[in-house]
């Protein structure tokens, strides 16, 4: 099963690299960039058969240690 | 008096932590594996600075869970003496066992350099050897060092007293200008910049140095 866990940083929290992409965006031509915010993607191959049961794992990974949850905010899903 | 150094796989002030306490102690500290279950009985534990597991995933955040963080959150708990520099403030954050987070300086720019701090508290056993609003010399190194905390947190810091040490001239966007912060019992420091670097004048002064002195006395 492959699932994938999406950490983004909470609303509020300086995001001092989105902040550089969007300024490069800008320079690069590209006018319509409102704004931009760096999260982190891990994709994740599980041996779980049980989505739910899949789920609750990665709830529990997300938590302990894939984010900081802090300043991060995360979303988990199978996707495949 | 005796301390522990726990060193990761990455940390690399490990040995000018080490000489600082050899130094102003008088006796070599206990050198710790991050693999380690148990810490030998010690009086303050340190966690030094470098890039544990290569900053990977987040600054600390590898080293924080190790097998040897849960022995020093129980010695911590009994009142054990914990100083974490750069690094192992990271560390020391990501664990828990100091409130907030380190992260991206504001500036993008990794920091290596002198700074002035200002301590701002003297109640605790690591500045006790200072004045308060004393402004002290310290080297920085550190490209996370943007110290931040939700406000409920911020005004609990600035209300109990714990913020240690303040930037004068904030290097790195930390909010209220923070260097270091003390935990709730006042025995857990967490700092960016590295008083180690600085404790004899062959280092080019000594301004790190009360605080290894206070807390060494403290414990003594």
């Amino acid at each position: 099963m492959k699932a994938r866990v999406t950490v983004t940083l909470k609303n509020g929290v300086l995001d001092p690299q989105g902040k550089a992409i969007e300024g490069a965006l800008g320079s690069l031509g590209f006018s319509g960039v409102n704004g931009v915010r760096q999260g982190k993607v891990f994709d994740i191959e599980l041996t779980a058969t049980d989505a739910d049961a899949a789920k609750t794992e990665l709830e529990a990974m997300a938590a302990r240690l894939l984010a900081n949850t802090v300043i991060e905010n995360y979303r988990v899903e199978i996707v495949g | 008096m005796k301390s522990a150094v726990v060193v990761f796989p990455g940390s690399n002030r490990e040995r000018d932590m080490i000489a600082a306490l050899e130094k102003i102690g008088g006796a070599r500290p206990a050198v710790v594996w991050h693999a380690e279950a148990e810490l030998p009985k010690v009086d303050l534990i340190v966690v030094p600075g470098g890039f544990s597991y290569g900053d990977y995933l987040r600054s600390g955040a590898i080293a924080a869970r190790a097998p040897i963080m849960a022995a020093i959150a129980r010695e911590a708990e009994r009142g054990v003496a914990v100083l974490g520099v750069c690094n192992g403030f990271q560390i020391l954050c990501e664990a828990g066992l100091l409130p907030g987070v380190l992260m991206r300086n504001a500036g993008l720019k990794f920091i290596c350099r002198e700074v002035e701090l200002r301590v701002e508290t003297t109640a605790s056993q690591f500045t006790s050897g200072y004045a308060e609003g004393q402004v002290i010399r310290s080297p920085v190194a550190h490209g996370d060092g943007n110290y931040r905390a939700d406000e409920e947190t911020l005004k609990r810091l600035q209300g109990e007293d714990r913020i240690a040490f303040r930037y004068v001239g904030n290097p790195n966007g930390s909010i209220d200008d923070i260097a270091g912060i003390l935990s709730e019992k006042r025995n857990i420091l967490g700092m960016m910049p590295h008083p180690e670097n600085l404790i004899e004048p062959l280092n080019g002064g000594t301004d790190g140095r009360p605080l290894f002195e206070s807390a060494l006395r403290a414990v003594a």
